[in-house]
C-alpha cells in the first residue's frame, strides 16, 4: 500500500510543477510540440529514476557536507548518458530538444527528489518515487504541449488538424507557454480549494 | 565591423532572445526573487557577474582541454562542476574583499548554481552561436553573450519585480494569487518582448 502511494503521489497530490512548483524552465521551453514533450519526459524520467536508485543505495556512505556536489556529479553523468544515446539513435529529437538535454542537470525536480527523498529512503521506494514524479512531470508537460501545439501550430503529433486555418503562432512562442501554464495552475488552485471546502 | 558584431550580440541577447522571456531559461529565480525590487537588482547583478565569468572560463576549457583531448562527452559534467566551484569561489572572494557587497548579495549567490541561464549560456557558447547553429563563438564573443544574457535576465527580473510590488496592492481573485498571476504577467511581458523578434539588425 505504501509503495502504491509513493508511486502515484507525483501525478496529482504532489505534482512537480503544479503543486510543488519546480521545473518550470523545461516545462515551458520544451512544450512546443507533443513529441518533444514525450521525449523530454522519457529523458528526464530516466535520469530521475537512475539518480534516485544510485543515491538511495549510497545514502549511508555519502558524507553530509559533500552530498550536493556528489549528487550533481551523479545526475550529470546520467544526463551525459541520455545525451549520447539520443545523439546516436534519435538525432532529430536531439536537434529539436537542443540545449534542454544538458539542462536536465539543473532541472530542480531531480536534485530536489535526491535531497528530499532518495537520501532518506530505501532503494525500491526511491525508484517508485522517481517513476511517479517523472510521470507527473511528463503529464503536465504533455497537456501543456498538446494545448500549445493545437492552438499554435494547428496540429497534433505533427498532423495538421484543420487544413487552411491560420494558427496563432504566439502560442508556440514564449507568451503562449506562460499563459497556458498560468491557466493550468489556476485550474489546479480552483479544484484544490473546492475539495478543501467540502 | 567587429564592433558591430558585438553590438548585435548584445542587442540579440538582451532584447530579441531575452534569456527569460524568449528562451525561457532561469525561471526559478525569476519567480522566486522578484517580490522585492531591491533583491531583484542584487540577484541580477550577481547573475551578470557569474554569467560573464562562466563564459570566460568554460569556453577556453572546452576549446583547449576537452576538444584536444577528445573528451568532449564530459562537457556537461565539467561545466556544472566549474559553475558550482565558481559560484563558491566568487562567494568567498566577495566575502573577503567587500563585506558590504557580500551582505547585499550573500544569500543570492548559492542560488545561482541551479540557475539554468548560467549553464544555458555555457552550452550555447560552444554548441551554437546566437544566430547560426553549429558555429561556435570566439572567446570575446562568448563573454559578450554571457554579459548580454545576464543583462537581459536582470532587465526581465527588475521589470517583473516592479510590477509585482504593485500587484501586492491589487485585488486579485484568491485562486489566481501567487504563481498563476505572476505567470500571466510574465506572459504579457513576453508578448511585449515578442515584438522585438521582428527587429532586423
Amino acid at each position: 500500500m505504501r509503495y502504491w502511494k509513493e508511486l502515484v503521489k507525483g501525478i496529482w497530490s504532489r505534482n512537480p510543477q503544479l503543486v510543488i512548483g519546480l521545473a518550470f524552465c523545461p516545462t515551458l521551453a520544451v512544450s512546443t510540440s507533443v513529441s518533444n514533450a514525450l521525449w523530454m519526459t522519457l529523458a528526464a524520467t530516466f535520469v530521475l529514476v537512475c539518480s534516485n536508485l544510485l543515491i538511495s543505495s549510497i545514502r549511508r556512505i555519502v558524507p553530509g557536507h559533500l552530498r550536493i556536489p556528489i549528487f550533481i556529479t551523479i545526475i550529470a553523468s546520467f544526463v551525459t548518458v541520455v545525451d549520447l544515446l539520443l545523439n546516436a539513435y534519435q538525432p532529430a529529437v536531439y536537434r529539436s530538444l537542443g540545449i534542454f538535454i544538458p539542462l536536465i542537470v539543473v532541472n530542480c525536480i531531480i536534485l530536489g527528489r535526491a535531497e528530499e527523498f532518495a537520501q532518506k529512503n530505501g532503494v525500491l521506494v526511491s525508484v517508485l518515487d522517481g517513476i511517479g514524479m517523472g510521470v507527473g512531470f511528463g503529464l503536465t508537460l504533455t497537456v501543456l504541449a498538446a494545448v500549445r501545439e493545437v492552438l499554435g501550430a494547428n496540429s497534433l503529433f505533427g498532423y495538421t488538424l484543420i487544413p487552411g486555418m491560420e494558427p496563432a503562432t504566439a502560442m508556440v512562442m514564449a507568451p503562449g507557454a506562460f499563459f497556458v501554464l498560468a491557466l493550468m495552475l489556476w485550474g489546479m488552485n480552483v479544484i484544490n480549494s473546492r475539495s478543501k471546502r467540502k | 565591423m567587429e564592433i558591430k558584431v558585438f553590438v548585435t550580440i548584445l542587442l540579440s541577447t538582451i532584447f530579441i532572445n531575452n534569456y527569460v522571456l524568449a528562451r525561457l531559461l532561469g525561471l526559478c529565480p525569476f519567480l522566486g526573487v522578484s517580490r522585492k525590487l531591491g533583491s531583484a537588482v542584487g540577484m541580477g547583478l550577481a547573475v551578470i557577474f557569474v554569467m560573464t565569468l562562466t563564459s570566460f572560463i568554460t569556453y577556453p576549457i572546452y576549446k583547449y582541454v576537452l576538444v584536444p583531448y577528445k573528451i568532449a562527452y564530459l562537457t556537461t559534467i565539467v561545466f556544472i562542476l566549474v559553475i558550482a566551484a565558481l559560484v563558491q569561489l566568487v562567494e568567498m572572494v566577495i566575502e573577503k574583499t567587500s563585506p558590504a557587497l557580500y551582505q547585499a548579495l550573500g544569500i543570492f549567490l548559492p542560488l545561482i548554481t541551479t540557475n539554468c541561464a548560467v549553464l544555458g549560456v555555457a552550452v550555447l557558447n560552444i554548441s551554437s552561436g546566437f544566430a547560426e547553429p553549429n558555429v561556435s563563438l570566439g572567446l570575446l564573443k562568448s563573454v559578450t553573450q554571457g554579459f548580454g544574457g545576464g543583462v537581459g535576465f536582470t532587465l526581465a527580473l527588475v521589470i517583473m519585480a516592479g510590477i509585482r510590488e504593485r500587484l501586492e496592492l491589487a485585488d486579485i481573485p484568491e485562486n489566481l494569487r501567487g504563481v498563476p498571476i505572476t505567470f500571466i504577467t510574465a506572459g504579457l511581458l513576453a508578448l511585449a518582448f515578442y515584438g522585438f523578434s521582428g527587429m532586423k539588425i
